[in-house]
Parts: structure tokens; C-alpha cells; sequence
């Protein structure tokens, strides 16, 4: 089951904790792997983790130009990009009446806006394929909201309708678009949290635990697989229990 | 025809499994040919490899029949 080989795969934010596992999830399972991300030592150290069929495709997903062209990139490298994940993301949280316009674009500038043209990017040749898998990471908070997070939680909410309008629109070409919406995940993020606040955390998640990075991997791996042909538009909570929508 | 009409018609009747003799100048590609929305853009990628031209956004827009694809493509080549 979930077996991959000959797909290509393109990870944003494959120096992040969540994106390295997602990486290292759609390689095992015998994709080629396109590694995306700001910061080229991590990729490559991971990329020289995985072996072969690994690509360092670096992107500053704040640049369009940077963004426009990786798609392009990422089919000279591997060939195609049948998988496409969406995981890069950054926060800048303030209260909402402190919020800078700079706080609120700049984060729906990556996380958003990002998206949107590296989804558009892809499809021509997901189209000419008659198939295609793309999976957005977006968040909890972006169905939930989240106190200080008001920037974050519009573009996570954001790219829930976006996946779901372009999973209509691409749904009769084979092509799926689904989003997955990690709760709290063990994370080099999460570790600077201290124990009075992870206390806090852990008392709202009904399995009384941070989830791993790899069971957010296993959620996209389903996503990307042959056997998710039938699931689109659907976005899938990885959560613990914290909210059960 | 010309070999440009000829390899644009081609194209539309592979893309959109219609009579070659539907293929007429006048024929609109949603109107009479059973286009979708997605089928038009699918042509016009296909266009665009076909004739090694691009063919942008707003100028796609103005293709709506098989007479209007030949006349962009002879005029773009």
C-alpha cells in the first residue's frame, strides 16, 4: 500500500521539522524528492540522509520570481511533479490590535500567496498527466482561531477554501487537492514553549500528548497515494482530539 | 487548409473526441463542441506545445472558436 515509486515530489519547507518528515515519509515509500526551503544547509543535510533520488531545489517563498520559477526548476531536476506538498509557513503573531500591515502581509505572503503559485505552477503538468496530488499543510488555528495568531489563522484558513475550490475545478483530470491540519506537533517550534505552557496545551488535547512530526508525514502520505484518488477537497485533522471537526 | 488549420484541428478533435467535420471555422469550442471551462485552457496548452508559442492569459481569453485559434496562431507564428 502507498507505494510511489516513479512519482516526483516537491516539499516546501523541507528544513522544518514537519516538512523533513514529510520528505522522509514520500522518499521512503519510493518517490523522488524535490526539497524545498529558505535555509540550504538543513536540505542538504537531509538530502544526504535520504541517499538518492534527492534534489535541493532552495526557494525564498517571500521572492514571486523565486517562487514562480521552482516549479520549473523542480521539473528539470526530477522530470515532473506529480506531488506537490505545501508545508512551508511562517508565523509573526501579535495581538490583533497591534498587528503591523507588514505582519499581516508578510505571512499571507508565504503561507498563502505561496501556495496559490506553486499550485498553479504545477498543474499544467499534473493536467497533461491526468493525475496529480497536491497536499496543503495548513493548522488547527485555521479553523479554530487562535489568540495573537490572527495573520496565521487567515491564510491556514485560507488555503482550506483555496484546495477546495481548485480540487472542483481539477477534480475530473485526476487531479486531488486536499489539505491536512496538524494540531500541536513536537517541533523545534514547540521546544521553546516551557513546561507551564506545553502544561496548558496538553490539558486541551484529549490524548494528552504533542503529536510527531512523522504522524503529520503519514497523514500526506496517505493524501499522495494512489489509494487517496477518491478524497479530494477534504482537509484532515491531525490533532489528538483538540478539535474534532 | 492551411497545415496550421490542419494540425489545430487535429488537436481539437484528439482533446475534445468530436467529428472532424464538427471542426468547421465558426465552431465554438464550448458553444458547439462540448468544451468545458478546463477544456479551453487544456486546448490551449496544447496550442502552445504544438506551435512552440505562448499564447498569454488574456489573449487565451479571446479564443473561442476553431477560426479564432487558426487566425491567433498564423498572426502569432
Amino acid at each position: 500500500m502507498f507505494d510511489l515509486t516513479g512519482k516526483t515530489a516537491l516539499i516546501t519547507g523541507a528544513s522544518g521539522g514537519i516538512g523533513g518528515a514529510i520528505a522522509t515519509a514520500l522518499h521512503g515509500a519510493g518517490a523522488t524528492v524535490g526539497l524545498s526551503g529558505t535555509r540550504t544547509g538543513p536540505l542538504e543535510a537531509l538530502a544526504a540522509e535520504l541517499g538518492d533520488r534527492v534534489h535541493v531545489l532552495p526557494c525564498n517563498l517571500s521572492d514571486a520570481e523565486a517562487v514562480n520559477a521552482l516549479p520549473k526548476q523542480a521539473v528539470e531536476a526530477m522530470g515532473s511533479v506529480d506531488i506537490l506538498v505545501n508545508n512551508a509557513g511562517i508565523t509573526r503573531d501579535n495581538l490583533f490590535m497591534r498587528m503591523s500591515e507588514e505582519e499581516w502581509a508578510s505571512v499571507l505572503e508565504v503561507n498563502l500567496t505561496s501556495t496559490f503559485r506553486l499550485c498553479k505552477g504545477v498543474l499544467r503538468g499534473m493536467m497533461k498527466a491526468r493525475w496529480g496530488r497536491i497536499v496543503n499543510i495548513s493548522s488547527v488555528v485555521g479553523a479554530t482561531g487562535n489568540p495573537g495568531q490572527g495573520n496565521y489563522a487567515a491564510a491556514k484558513a485560507g488555503m482550506i477554501g483555496m484546495s477546495k475550490s481548485l480540487a472542483y475545478e481539477v477534480a475530473s483530470r485526476g487531479i486531488t487537492v486536499n489539505a491536512v491540519a496538524p494540531g500541536f506537533i513536537e517541533t523545534a517550534m514547540t521546544d521553546k514553549l516551557n513546561d507551564e505552557q506545553k502544561a496548558a496545551i496538553l490539558n486541551q488535547i484529549p490524548s494528552g500528548r504533542m503529536g510527531s512530526p512523522e504522524e503529520i508525514a503519514a497523514a500526506v502520505l496517505y493524501l499522495s497515494s494512489a489509494e487517496a484518488g477518491y478524497v479530494t477537497g477534504a482537509t484532515l485533522h491531525v490533532n489528538g482530539g483538540m478539535a474534532m471537526l | 487548409m492551411s497545415d496550421i488549420a490542419d494540425r489545430v484541428k487535429k488537436i481539437v478533435v484528439e482533446h475534445l473526441s468530436v467529428e472532424e467535420d464538427k471542426v468547421v471555422e465558426s465552431a465554438s469550442f464550448i458553444d458547439d463542441l462540448g468544451a468545458d471551462s478546463l477544456d479551453t485552457v487544456e486546448l490551449v496548452m496544447a496550442f502552445e506545445e504544438e506551435f512552440g508559442i505562448e499564447i498569454p492569459d488574456d489573449a487565451a481569453e479571446t479564443i473561442q472558436t476553431f477560426g479564432d485559434a487558426v487566425k491567433f496562431i498564423s498572426e502569432a507564428q
